[in-house]
């Protein structure tokens, strides 16, 4: 924050190019609307909006992640045709492609939510290959000598192998489908989320920036939040295994 | 009937225009029930190769290998054996006990018999006290038990071991050989042991097969007359020192036969 203000003072920046953090915090409560609520109010309701696409996008996302991955381990001829395509998916700019999936789903809430599973299945779908391929091949050997079923190894050792990895991914995931999220309501013209607020305040940047501020803190939040989240889950979840690294 | 029985089995690594390497060559071997094989030669002999073809994880190039009068592949699939490798590979999300019953849980043993049995294995090595500890709580050793105890679980008659104390360091080693002969006899399983060191060996086995290397093939089978129960003392007795003596020489021989 210091450094905020720093630069600020330093390089002389006006108000459009850096406000002061005062008049972020300021424009929280202030309405943005003559008579309407406090920014913060409506920023809440957006940012819950955004959320709740994030998070479905995020499970849509994890879950198509999770099912590749398992795939892809256990099938190397589609691992090795595949993931050039799952890669390639992510190079796409993700802009280009969600106009596209409002028109396919003719504006329904859940572009939203495909569009933030866009963004997500692609960490988790590479981790998941990789935590699923990681456990000693002596193990799998253990596994084989008690002539335990593909499913069984799949359960019993390479899934509880794999969840350091993807939880990790998850935690990158987390964060994405909340940026994805925020992508996919412009095309799709949702006024009530985050990414709503923010286009809304990129027209009146000039005569209030800070607003566009606060909106972009507010979307950082919901991603942090979310980010938490995942890792508290995580902490729970691994609670009992200690990496000797 | 032989525990194990391998006839004329061969196994080549390498395949089209890589380079093959002959891992076992004309092995044949019996092995009686209640024995205790040790398999000892240098690295790259194939005695962890020929331990695996026992236990059904690699198949052999040709020849043929009886498990219980059964092909190893029946027997492998009807749960014949116990496995114990160098490393523990324990899992590290489950606990001691959890660990231990993991073989049974495949089996489908009921889980109140399945803790039961679990509970009393880790009595047998020991290890009573220690069910609801994780496995990065414990020593190598320690850790080493809990295969152990794994692999006997459902009372196998047969225990293949891959150099299972390789990694402990002298003292605990030493220790562990005790206990293992101790655990051989309560169980009356029938153990074959892939080991590269000579006293090992000699203190343990019933027989010490000698193996060498490129073609990997037996060059020496030793009888080790030296009784039970075997003790510290063991160690220090003159035929100890005459056998070992014995097996280091067997395994020389075997080194020179190839250079020439």
């Amino acid at each position: 924050m210091a450094a905020w203000e720093l630069a600020k003072l330093l390089l002389q920046l006006d108000k459009r190019t850096l406000p002061h953090l005062w008049e972020i915090a300021g424009a929280f409560g202030t309405p943005s609307r003559r008579g309407g609520p406090p920014l913060a109010a409506t920023l809440v309701e957006a940012a819950l909006f955004t959320l709740r696409g994030a998070f479905f996008g995020f499970a849509i996302g994890a879950l198509i992640g999770f099912v590749l991955g398992t795939i892809f381990a256990h099938v190397r001829i589609l691992e090795q045709s595949l993931v050039p395509y799952v890669v390639a998916s992510q190079t796409v700019p993700i802009l280009a492609i969600a106009p596209m999936v409002v028109v396919w789903l003719r504006g329904s809430w859940w572009s939203v939510p495909l569009i933030a599973a866009y963004l997500t299945f692609f960490p988790v779908t590479i981790n998941t290959l990789r935590g699923m391929k990681s456990p000693d091949p002596r193990a799998v050997e253990l596994m084989r000598s008690y002539a335990a079923s593909s499913w069984e190894v799949l359960w019993k050792l390479r899934f509880p192998a794999s969840l350091p990895a993807i939880f990790a991914a998850l935690k990158v995931a987390a964060t994405s489908s909340v940026v994805g999220a925020i992508i996919a309501e412009l095309p799709a013209g949702m006024q009530r989320g985050l990414g709503g607020a923010i286009l809304n305040f990129n027209q009146y940047y000039i005569t209030g920036p800070e607003r566009l501020w606060a909106a972009i803190l507010a979307a950082a939040i919901v991603g942090i939040l979310f980010f938490v989240g995942v890792s508290l889950v995580e902490r729970v979840v691994l609670r009992n295994i200690v990496r000797s690294a | 009937m032989a525990v194990v029985s391998i006839t004329n089995v061969n196994k080549v690594f390498g395949s089209g225009n890589r380079p093959q390497t002959v891992a076992l060559k004309d092995i044949n071997l019996e092995i009686q029930p209640r024995e205790f094989i040790s398999l000892i030669g240098p690295s790259g002999c194939g005695k962890s190769t020929l331990l695996r073809t026992i236990g059904d994880l690699i198949p052999p190039s040709s020849g043929e290998v009886l498990v219980n009068g059964k092909p190893a592949h029946a027997a492998r699939l009807n749960r014949e054996y116990g496995m114990v490798f160098q490393s523990p590979v324990l899992f590290e999300w489950r606990t001691v006990l959890g660990n231990v019953e993991l073989p049974l849980e495949i089996m489908r043993v009921p889980k109140p018999e399945r803790t039961q049995r679990a509970r009393e294995m880790l009595r047998l090595v020991e290890l009573h006290g220690f069910e609801r500890h994780y496995p990065w709580q414990l020593s190598g050793g320690m850790q080493q038990r809990v295969a152990i105890a794994r692999a006997l679980s459902f009372r196998p008659q047969l225990l293949l071991m891959d150099e299972p104390f390789g990694a402990l360091d002298e003292i605990t080693r030493e220790r562990m050989n005790a206990e293992l002969l101790r655990i051989w006899q309560e169980t009356q399983t029938t153990v074959v042991f892939v080991t590269h060191s000579i006293p090992e060996a000699v203190f343990l086995s019933t027989r010490v097969v000698v193996m060498s290397a490129r073609p990997g093939r037996i060059t020496d089978i030793i009888e080790i007359d030296l009784g039970y129960p075997r003790t510290v003392e063991t160690r220090e007795m003159p035929r100890f020192f005459e056998l070992v003596t014995q097996v280091r020489e067997a395994l020389r021989k075997g080194e020179d036969m190839r250079e020439r």
